[in-house]
């Protein structure tokens, strides 16, 4: 956090400062671990055996926060008779597919719920819009003692009770007098008087088993009562200014703006089978039909009516994964023709950066929108690729068109930060030069294409013909009115043309805009909401005049959790939000996250719907059941509950079951994407991790061209142990070459003893630690780490694994720049390795683009 | 400290009616040294921003004299920052400044071995007509089983964390009602 | 002079090494790079105190753990940001032959670039290594403390921008009190190796106190600061920057020379 979000790393001094306990788990010690007070080295890759040990702790210590677990988690929930845990199937929960290489998630399900999806209706099961926005079923059986077997709580208890202090030593490579330390410390401070908070970078999410880790931290958080109170829950730490927006109002393939799902082919076939498929009987989600109409109001205008659906069938439809690598595939199987990539590098940022290229060569035309041109953007000359003479600039044949970007500085906008916090940067001066902003860029794309098509009667042209497009325009450069297009996002109504306060005020009527629900009150009362500076000094702690935060202006999600199920503060110190009885309503230091006039001693009857199902005591209103869950019944594609699983590219056997990797994974079996062996793979025996440094930034497009920064950190280099540089020979500031059968690069080395050597299964394993900021380009150059790593990814989210796998190291300039996507593996090799997955899975050939996910095609059955 | 008159400046003077006994005080600072000030207060307006950076979005103050940028530092007022920044936000500046910016549209031909300057329009228009030609090219109206699918998979876009909502708004709501559905940011990355 | 003096106060306790002090200064000091070397030494690149970089920060790795600290070996990391320590007896100014360097009504030391003609003989009498001439104009520079920013109540961009506040800016005695009471937590928690460097004329007589000093975990010298220094012209009995002045100057210089004579070292 120091190392990566120095200012945000200002309140965990704070904290240290008036007597929090900091503790940094980490393979590496970094700037963080200089200033915590409990450093914990930890084996790339096994964060889930780690964190799954603190459950059992807290459970078997009985140190979980009773009133709190009872009454706002699923712990009493009743779950299906033929559930079966990883404990009774060596690492594999039951529903497993053999043949499909998929779980069929039925026997997950709440005891007496037929949810079973109907054959073929994978995407229902898909977990991507699901999982975005809260779950959508209600247990309706209970064992509130927590005693039945078959209870979350006792599933929970059991599934874990393996992962004790001595396993960790042994998966983790932590000792167990530092795991326990760890342990007591996070237990002594959670509790009515006391909380603790998770805070971690996106690095935890890049793993084949990224959601999961996410998904342990939250087991853990909410066993010991610390989610929805001040000073606790898990806190993303991302890495860019507006990557929070951008998923709120994505450009994300799966979603539309709010978390509303995107169409999806074979079910989404008209908007009541959209509208059915997504809503939710309770909960917040009920309301679903009342967001989407503002959004297509917003997007078609007059077009939009009741007797046309509001042009819901102008919408594209998806039909599997459209992400980022899977698109990256099509493209280097010539399936794609054009390309736009603005404020990103992905020929340095994305995994296996020659097979990036590749894609890259095989497109007709390329739209980059940077500040000077980067590596994504001279793909065809000087890559290794070309250097190396696999590839020659005069065969590549796509088209390049390079656009100069306008800085923040030059342009109104808002980002949203990672508290879910807008703020609007004000234009300071005039974009130099053809430099321009992508709301200029957009918008002038747009009016073209609309005058393109504008004499069109074809039907796939109305969408773009009926668009609402009408921005003002501001200035000789003709910037379109930022303000103009948040005052859409926030939401007004279509008569009177006021802006909305809330989310409340939508309506499927057709008299409500609004271009993002979630965002709907940001232009409340005709204002700029996120342009708000009133100085923290003169404000509360909580700062609610200072930008705004969705939804609703709150600062912190599910407060109701931050009161007894009474409605009573749990503590003084504590003290958030609360039921004043005298009033009859929610009050506190925040916009309550409740119902506000909900007493807590609220019951629903049989007959609720909606938003009157939500009880007095369910402080997770975006869950149907309004109960956070321990256990996901329903959601995830890879198991109800974190398991351990080791990386694809692992130097170790999973120590807790038989089943090495994450079953459901996603794979690409393609020729310029091989992988190692599962472990065990003598020609790539060390452990490799990727990450950031303070002095750079991501792939480096902002900071590599900067002076000032490049000092700082020069060039490319690897960082080793001691132990790692006697073994192998290498020389602190010398040479060395790193590689795996994908790609080479050469890099400085960095001897340091803040590498740690971990000493498991009766071996001693080394990390090569490999920064990821560099490339060719810039004043500031070196080889990319992103040349190593694989097409892998998480099932449930389709992210990378980039902090663990496994790489070769030898000391000198050795590389020849070679790359597996330029003319097939390093190494001419059979892999027959030990297996991945146990059993082993019925092969089946490569699906689209060689995707599997888990072992099966993404796209729709029959 | 300059009000006295032109005999006070003179140097042994100046050293005992300020007390500067030793020589090394006020009595040896010329003119440029007295009336040192910080730059900024030379500026026409100051701007407020947020760093362009990471997720945490500290406030910045942007100092604008004559149209151009003259310093860049944290907002005290800042619930979030309280006026610091990183190394990476405290070189901003040089960020939005420097040399390396390209200032023009850069074109390669399909096979060609070097970048030429085109005007901005052109390439837009160039651009207009190459979405057009690809999407018209690429369309899908159904799914061999019936389904509506409406779309093109002959388009694909990336980026969008590095942007302002209002522009990622601009891109999907664009993209979307063009068919455009490989739409994809940072978020996955 | 009625203007308050001064100073910065560097606690390395709280220091993460992020280098925005480094880059504030070249921000705001319109500053170049120095040029790009990969030093092989942890994550020190810019390795010391340059006429073009005034603020620095040192990485310091040892194979001992630091007292309340965990660790699953002996191993600490101390991060400390250097910077012109504005001596309460300044080498660099009594050496200065041109008067090109002053003592500013805020207690800094402040070298005026209208009048340095370069000669360099400030650059051999500072015992912290801290001024240098710059080898594309041949003037001497340091940190001049914001000398600019100080005249209109503004805090120094190092210290501004410090995202954990290990540096701190503020009147010297407030400073210092809050030094002390920062040292006896940490002693109170445990983190007996603490102590502050150069922060009185006792603690440091060759300086007799410094106006930029350090709460430090390791001795000195683990971060490239000399254990006693010493100020090379304290008993010589007068300086070349007195010297160079007029008889009221020569007459005042006697006066304290007397004062600090006899501790010749």
């Amino acid at each position: 956090m120091a190392e990566c979000h120095p200012v945000g790393f200002r309140w965990v001094m704070e904290a240290k400062r008036r007597g929090a306990t900091i503790i940094h788990v980490d393979p590496r010690f970094t700037r963080t671990s200089a200033v915590a007070d409990i450093h914990v080295p930890i084996r790339p890759g096994s964060d889930i055996a780690f964190l799954g040990a603190l459950v059992n702790y807290i459970i078997s210590n009985d140190l979980w926060f009773k009133e709190y677990v009872v009454n706002y988690t699923n712990a009493a929930a009743l779950v299906s008779e033929d559930y079966k845990d990883t404990e009774d199937l060596d690492g594999l929960f039951s529903g497993w597919d053999h043949e499909k290489g998929q779980y069929d998630p039925s026997s997950w399900q709440y005891r007496g719920l037929d949810v079973t999806p109907a054959a073929g209706h994978r995407e229902m099961f898909s977990g991507e819009p699901r999982a975005e926005r809260g779950a959508i079923v209600s247990a309706e059986q209970h064992d509130y003692t927590l005693t039945d077997p078959l209870c979350v709580f006792q599933i929970i208890k059991r599934h874990y009770s393996r992962y004790t202090p001595e396993m960790v030593e042994e998966a983790c490579g932590v000792p167990r007098e530092l795991f326990e330390k760890v342990a007591r410390a996070l237990c002594e401070n959670s509790g009515p008087e006391r909380t603790g908070a998770f805070c971690y970078a996106v690095g935890w999410t890049q793993h084949s088993v990224g959601v999961q880790y996410i998904r342990t931290a939250a087991i853990v958080q909410l066993l010991l009562g610390n989610i929805g109170r001040p000073g606790g829950g898990i806190m993303a730490l991302r890495g860019h200014a507006s990557i929070q927006g951008s998923t709120d109002i994505p450009t994300l393939y799966n979603m539309l703006p709010g978390y509303l799902p995107m169409p999806k082919a074979s079910y989404d076939t008209d908007l009541q089978k959209y509208i059915e498929y997504n809503e939710s009987a309770s909960g917040w989600w009920s309301e679903f039909p009342k967001y989407m109409v503002s959004l297509l109001k917003a997007w078609y205008g007059p077009a939009a009516t009741l007797q046309n659906d509001w042009c819901y069938d102008y919408l594209p439809h998806i039909t599997g994964d459209h992400s980022h690598m899977v698109t990256v595939a099509a493209m280097a199987d010539a399936l794609i023709q054009g390309y736009f990539v603005m404020g990103e590098n992905p020929a340095v940022g994305s995994m296996n950066c020659a097979l990036q290229r590749k894609g890259l060569r095989n497109l007709k035309w390329l739209v980059v929108r940077d500040f000077a041109p980067t590596e994504t953007a001279e793909f065809w000359h000087n890559a290794p690729e070309v250097v190396s003479g696999q590839v020659r600039t005069e065969d590549i044949g796509t088209e390049v068109f390079f656009f100069p970007c306008a800085a923040h500085t030059e342009k109104d906008g808002s980002f949203t930060n990672t508290q879910r916090l807008l703020q609007w940067h004000h234009k300071a001066v005039e974009p130099p030069g053809d430099c321009r902003s992508e709301l200029h860029f957009a918008w002038h794309l747009g009016r073209r294409l609309k005058e393109l098509y504008r004499a069109s009667s074809a039907p796939k042209d109305r969408a773009i013909r009926d668009l609402t497009w009408d921005y003002r325009s501001i200035g000789a450069i003709e910037e379109p009115d930022a303000e103009e297009v948040l005052a859409e996002i926030g939401g007004y109504t279509l008569g009177d043309k006021k802006s909305l306060s809330g989310y409340k005020e939508l309506k499927n009527d057709g008299g409500t805009v609004c271009g993002c629900w979630i965002y709907c009150g940001c232009y409340k009362d005709g204002t700029n909401q996120a342009a708000r500076r009133k100085p923290a000094s003169e404000q509360s702690w909580v700062a609610p005049e200072w930008g705004w935060a969705w939804p609703a202006n709150r600062r912190l999600l599910y407060n109701r959790a931050s009161a007894d199920p009474q409605g009573r503060p749990w503590s003084e110190r504590k003290k958030y939000v609360w039921w004043d009885a005298g009033e009859k309503k929610w009050t506190g230091v925040d916009n309550p996250d409740f119902i506000v006039d909900r007493s807590p001693d609220y019951r629903p009857g049989p007959e609720a719907k909606g938003i009157d199902t939500l009880s007095g005591i369910d402080p997770f209103i975006m869950q149907a059941e309004g109960k956070a869950w321990l256990y996901d019944p329903n959601g995830l594609l890879d198991g109800p509950l974190p398991t351990h699983y080791e990386p694809e590219e692992s130097v170790l056997k999973n120590p807790l079951y038989g089943q090495q990797c994450n079953p459901a994974r996603m794979e690409w079996i393609r020729k310029e994407n091989p992988y190692h062996k599962a472990w065990g793979d003598t020609d790539y025996p060390f452990i490799a991790t990727t990450y950031r440094l303070t002095e750079h930034h991501t792939a480096g497009g902002m900071t590599r061209w900067v002076p000032w920064l490049c000092e700082l950190q020069p060039e490319m280099f690897v960082e080793v142990s001691p132990e790692l540089a006697a073994l192998r020979g290498l020389e602190n500031g010398g040479w060395a070459t790193v590689s795996t059968v994908r790609g080479e690069i050469e890099a400085r080395v960095l001897v340091t003893e803040r590498m740690h050597s971990f000493v498991q299964q009766g071996r001693t394993l080394h990390t090569v630690g490999i920064p990821y900021h560099w490339s060719w380009i810039g004043r500031s150059t070196g080889d990319a780490a992103n040349e190593l790593t694989a097409f892998v990814a998480d099932p449930n989210v389709s992210i990378e694994e980039s902090k663990a796998f496994s790489v070769q190291i030898v000391a000198g300039r050795r590389s020849r720049k070679r790359r597996a996507a330029a003319s097939g593996p390093l190494v001419d090799r059979e892999v027959e390795g030990p297996e991945r997955d146990q059993p082993e899975v019925r092969e089946k050939p490569a699906g689209k683009h060689g995707l599997h996910a888990g072992k099966t095609e993404l796209t729709e059955e029959a | 400290m300059a009000k006295n008159g032109w005999a006070l400046r003179w140097p042994a003077l100046k050293q005992l009616s300020t007390g500067d006994l030793a020589g090394l005080g006020e009595s040896a600072m010329t003119e440029r040294t007295r009336t040192l000030r910080p730059r900024v207060v030379e500026a026409d307006k100051v701007v407020d921003s947020v760093c362009p950076f990471c997720g945490v979005g500290c406030g910045q103050k942007v100092y604008v004299k004559d149209g151009r940028i003259m310093d860049i530092e944290g907002d005290y007022d800042s619930p979030i920052s309280q006026g610091c920044l990183c190394p990476k936000g405290s070189a901003t500046m040089q960020l939005v400044t420097g040399t390396h910016r390209t200032m023009s549209v850069l074109y390669r031909r399909p096979y060609g071995r070097k970048w030429e300057k085109i005007p901005l329009d052109k390439a837009m228009d160039m651009v207009a007509e190459r979405v057009k030609k690809a999407r018209d090219e690429t369309w899908e109206e159904q799914h061999e089983k019936g389904h509506p699918l409406r779309r093109t998979l002959g388009i694909a876009h990336l980026g969008g964390a590095t942007l302002d909502n209002e522009e990622n708004y601009l891109i999907k709501k664009l993209f979307t009602a063009l068919g455009i559905v490989q739409v994809e940011n940072q978020a996955r990355i | 002079m009625t203007t308050t003096i001064t100073g910065f106060f560097t606690d390395t306790s709280v220091c993460i090494g992020c280098k925005a002090c480094e880059v504030a200064c070249k921000q705001w000091n319109q500053l170049p790079a120095d040029g790009d070397f990969f030093s092989g030494r942890s994550y020190d690149n810019t390795i010391h105190l340059e006429a073009t970089t005034w603020r620095h920060v040192a990485f310091v790795e040892r194979g001992v753990s630091l007292s309340g600290q965990s660790t699953a070996r002996p191993f600490s990391w101390l991060l400390m940001s250097d910077v012109c320590k504005h001596c309460e007896r300044a080498g660099c100014l009594e050496a200065c032959p041109t008067g090109a360097i002053v003592r500013t009504e805020f207690g800094s030391v402040y070298v005026q670039p209208d009048v340095c003609n370069g000669c360099g003989y400030c650059v051999v009498c500072c015992p912290f290594v801290v001024i240098n001439r710059r080898e594309d104009d041949g003037r001497a520079w340091k940190c001049t403390l914001c000398y600019d920013r100080q005249k209109e109540g503004m805090e120094p961009a190092c210290a501004k921008t410090c995202p954990t506040d290990s540096i701190t800016f503020g009147p010297l005695e407030e400073l210092k009190e809050k030094a002390k009471k920062r040292l006896e937590e940490l002693h109170r928690r445990g983190v007996t190796e603490a102590y502050l460097y150069g922060m009185n004329d006792e603690d440091q007589p060759g300086t007799e106190g410094l106006h930029a000093f350090f709460l430090l975990l390791d001795r000195p010298e683990a971060y490239n600061l000399p254990p006693a220094p010493s100020v090379p012209t304290r008993g010589v009995g007068g300086s070349w920057g007195a010297m160079a002045l007029g008889l009221a100057g020569m007459v005042a210089v006697a006066v304290a020379a007397s004062r600090a004579g006899g501790e010749k070292r």
